[in-house]
């Protein structure tokens, strides 16, 4: 049982909620695109392309990246809370995952507007 | 307090419920796609590139091997996606008692091995 005097600043209920509402966005945009997929006739280079170059595509390609990205890192950092013990050791790692999905959403900047 | 319940840390020996094996290949498959991000971005940026990288790529994907491994991580996004619709619903209250746990947590299962499957052989 959890003895908790609620006094500071955040308990999780953030965290609790943006993993769903990003789940829930990451979840429309794989249907979506698994139906488009599905409804497509054909599928090659030109289509792929066509399908990512209206800026509405990239910028809800861009949001489920950044929601992915978010729902990474409360999934990884309730996991090494979970495993890892050593402060240090989990520091560490959890400023790593954090710099590498910052990377990962500049990366993905580049990837939808650099094409 | 002195508590003398048995403590069973020997991952062998603890049998998990089924719900319990949904929800731990929940997090493995979770940790399996962020691991493979690296990858799975490379694989986008090839896609859009141009259209050598674009065919660079289903060059690559024509290997056996690494068809498996995408095999194995469209079985990871399939039970991460199911499992967590599960979860969704059981925060909604869908999904009541201990009978609605369980059989949700079959249809996880059921669906996202079946769809991989047929996926699978599809991709193959």
């Amino acid at each position: 049982m959890v003895n908790r005097v609620v006094v500071g600043a955040h308990y999780g209920l953030r965290d609790w909620l943006i993993q769903r509402v990003s789940a829930v966005l990451m979840a429309v945009y794989l249907v979506t695109l698994a139906g488009y997929w599905c409804w497509q006739p054909s599928h090659n280079y030109d289509t792929w392309t066509a399908l990512f170059s209206s800026q509405w595509m990239r910028s809800f390609s861009l949001l489920f990246l950044l929601s992915l990205f978010y729902h990474a890192w409360v999934g990884v950092r309730d996991i090494v809370m979970d495993y890892v013990k050593p402060a240090a050791v989990r520091l560490v790692i959890h400023v790593g995952v954090i710099l590498l999905l910052l990377l990962y959403s500049i990366w993905s900047v580049q990837i939808l507007w650099g094409m | 307090m002195q508590k003398n319940r048995p403590k069973y840390l020997n991952l062998f020996r603890i049998k998990l419920p089924l719900p319990g094996f949904v929800s731990i290949l929940h997090r493995a498959s979770g940790l399996l796609l962020f691991l493979a991000l690296p990858v799975l971005l490379w694989m986008l940026q090839a896609s859009l590139m141009s259209i050598e990288t674009f065919t660079g790529l289903q060059g690559y994907l024509d290997h056996p091997l690494l068809k498996l491994l995408l095999i194995g991580l469209l079985w990871a996004l399939l039970h991460h996606f199911f499992a967590g619709l599960r979860y969704l619903l059981i925060d909604m209250h869908k999904l009541p008692g201990l009978a609605g746990a369980r059989h949700s947590a079959v249809w996880v299962l059921l669906l996202s091995l079946s769809l991989t499957l047929l996926l699978g052989v599809k991709l193959w």
